[in-house]
């Protein structure tokens, strides 16, 4: 395998910029502390790191469970080829979270502390040790792309054995955490606007991360095909499109529902701050993209599938920034707006998601050879036994 | 017993000395820059409020059932069987989820700390524990801050705004808000106007997170068992497959041998 010549490109130059920035803004977190790098306060103890990095981040990174379990629980072998990269997106995801999440603790040196010192009656500490136990659940299901490249083959054999319980183990996970950044705001029914506060907080987010695993799916599948030259998997990104719709549909009637039983639908229709974020977010993350799939001619076309899953991703980041900060503003009297500094450190995280990924996708067999496909192996466990040859590794 | 202070508006002079005294107790500074100071912080756990003539105080409520230490993922917040909610910073890993969940914005922050912790009145823990009243109410000239038994405390102050009609709103704010409050307040003035709640709920709010928390040891054998059951299923085909190339090889070989 020969080292591909380093180019200087546009995207290259950008990315640069941001880490020479986010190692400054890095700097200044650690160096002079919370109140000096964020715009944080008493009445706003949680920002644009937890709405955005952490929220977003495992939301983003939901993908992982919902494609697991479809192509090895459900068996729909077809979708199979694009596990792999979206394995990669989540475990990548998880690891950027936990990066993230050590600049918004105050104390980042005893985030080790959930694991001696438990409060059950806690949701934080519930979703702490459902991610932790994720992430290496996600290092598991990562590891025979590494084994592969290095040719372990007794390790790939283990590892393909017990992987079927740890699939199952990583839907329940996600399944608990996922839900449970919703309930982690259930105890604040008088802080949180009645559009967003409900008691089925932890349902909406649940849904509403599955919508955004297939949608990063698709968003993911799209960047890749047009970054690495490769042939985009359409028939897959089709089935994901209808499917897709389906999530939507019942995300958006239980949010309709919801508003209807709580008696708030009314306030929809009534001019204000929290108004307009909430039909914002409607408007991306249901109607919009909703919308555009029940077109045939937009569903099956690889433009119309890219727009509509992009249009779901800054909706349900819209939900979570509302939830986390549009939500209380005005409950706690303050409005919040992230300092430069925490843009940077997220856009950092951003930047190294895609760059991480596009790193690993170069050096790793994460996408099938095309057409150079060595005859499968027998099947072991439901996992595909390819030896995969990174054909990609020399452009 | 569960102590608790008892606040009553009607008899404060405003003087402050509950400020100073709290602030001796718990090694904070304070002058005249920091008596000025109208919100509470991470230097200051107690503050009195003038409206007119009128003043009210503000400090932890020291919840009966507190948001904070149910939130608390390592339970550096907890619930002391005397009444106070304290704080221990060497649990603490910063995450900020009580100052979120805190339904009177109690908890206040380090920000400009390189090792930060949460500030708060823990309804002087220690003094409690030794038998002593709080700082505020041992220092207070006029009886306006009174410590003693929840219970008692109660009791007197149903008996204030009934002998009195006329000079007490009908509430004891901290009787029920959210699910009760080791300290309560008595005032002639819409709590309100000195910005405290009247929409909080009589629930204790940890309910309201529990009820879906105490779900999960139920809900992941069964998910556990449905997801195992889907795949068994789903993969039928496969076993049969299998099982069919296995009979014709077995076969083959029979064959052969014979």
């Amino acid at each position: 395998m020969t080292v591909p010549k380093f180019r200087f490109t546009f995207w290259k130059a950008v990315f640069l910029a941001i880490m020479a920035a986010g190692v400054y803004c890095t700097y200044l977190r650690f160096a002079r502390g919370l109140g000096a790098s964020t715009n944080l306060s008493d009445q706003f103890p949680w920002g644009l790191w937890i709405g955005f990095d952490v929220m977003c981040g495992v939301m983003l990174a939901a993908g992982g469970f919902t494609l697991t379990a479809a192509v090895h629980l459900f068996n729909i072998q077809r979708w199979h080829s694009i596990v792999r990269p979206t394995i990669l997106t989540a475990f990548m995801g998880y690891l950027l979270v936990c990066a993230a999440l050590m600049y918004d603790l105050g104390l980042p040196w005893n985030i080790w502390h959930p694991i001696i010192m438990r409060n059950p009656h806690s949701v934080m500490f519930e979703v702490a040790y459902c991610v932790m136990l994720y992430t290496a659940v996600l290092a598991l299901e990562f590891s025979p792309i590494v084994f592969e490249h290095f040719k372990w083959h007794k390790a790939l054999l283990v590892v393909r054995r017990v992987m079927m319980v740890f699939v199952i183990l990583g839907v329940i996970l996600s399944t608990l955490h996922q839900s449970s950044l919703g309930t982690l705001y259930l105890i604040m029914p008088n802080k949180l606007h009645p559009f967003w506060y409900s008691p089925l907080l932890p349902v909406f987010f649940y849904i509403s991360a599955i919508a955004v695993g297939l949608a990063m799916i698709i968003f993911e599948s799209s960047m890749s095909s047009k970054h690495f030259g490769r042939e985009l998997e359409l028939s897959i990104l089709k089935d994901l499109g209808r499917v897709l719709v389906v999530v939507l549909a019942i995300y958006g009637i239980l949010r309709f529902e919801d508003l209807y039983h709580r008696g708030v639908l009314g306030m929809v229709f009534v001019s204000g701050y929290e108004q307009r974020f909430f039909l914002l977010e409607m408007f991306l993350s249901v109607i919009a993209p909703l919308g555009l799939l029940l077109i045939p001619k937009v569903r099956n076309n690889a433009q119309g599938l890219y727009l509509a899953a992009v249009l779901t991703l800054l909706g349900f980041v819209t939900n979570r920034l509302n939830v986390t900060i549009t939500g209380s503003e005005n409950a706690v009297g303050a409005r919040y707006t992230p300092k430069w500094t925490e843009v940077v450190i997220t856009a950092m995280f951003v930047a190294l998601g895609f760059a991480i990924f596009g790193f690993v996708a170069r050096y790793l067999p994460i996408f099938p050879e095309e057409k150079a496909s060595v005859p499968a192996l027998p099947r072991l466990q439901g996992v595909r036994a390819e030896v995969a040859v990174p054909v990609h590794a020399g452009d | 017993m569960s102590k608790g202070i008892l606040y009553d508006a009607t008899m404060c002079i405003g003087c402050k000395q509950c400020e100073q005294a709290c602030a001796s107790e718990n090694g904070l500074p304070y002058d005249d820059k920091i008596a000025a100071q109208d919100v509470t912080s991470a230097h200051k756990y107690t503050i009195v409020l003038t409206k007119d003539d009128k003043f009210m105080r503000k400090l932890c409520m020291n919840c009966d059932d507190p948001a904070c230490a149910s939130v608390c993922p390592v339970g550096a917040l907890q619930k002391t069987a005397l009444g106070p909610v304290t704080y221990d910073k060497h649990k603490c890993m910063g995450c900020r989820y009580c100052m979120a969940a805190c339904p009177f914005s109690v908890p206040k922050y380090e920000w400009d700390e390189a090792v930060p912790g949460v500030r708060k009145c823990i309804m002087c823990a220690p003094r409690v524990a030794a038998g002593k009243p709080t700082a505020c109410a041992e220092i207070c000239p006029t009886g306006a801050t009174k410590f003693g038994d929840r219970d008692e405390l109660l009791k007197e102050a149903r008996k204030r705004i009934q002998d009195n009609p006329g000079t007490y709103l009908p509430h004891i704010y901290g009787e029920t808000e959210v699910g009760g409050t080791s300290v309560m307040l008595l005032s002639s003035l819409d709590f309100q106007k000195f910005g405290y709640r009247n929409d909080l709920t009589e629930r204790a709010l940890p309910l309201y997170t529990y009820q879906v928390l105490s779900r999960i040891p139920d809900f992941v054998p069964l998910f556990g068992v449905l997801l195992g059951g889907v795949y068994w299923i789903t993969h039928r085909r496969e076993e049969v497959a299998e099982a069919e190339a296995h009979d014709k090889h077995s076969s083959n070989s029979q064959g052969g041998a014979q």
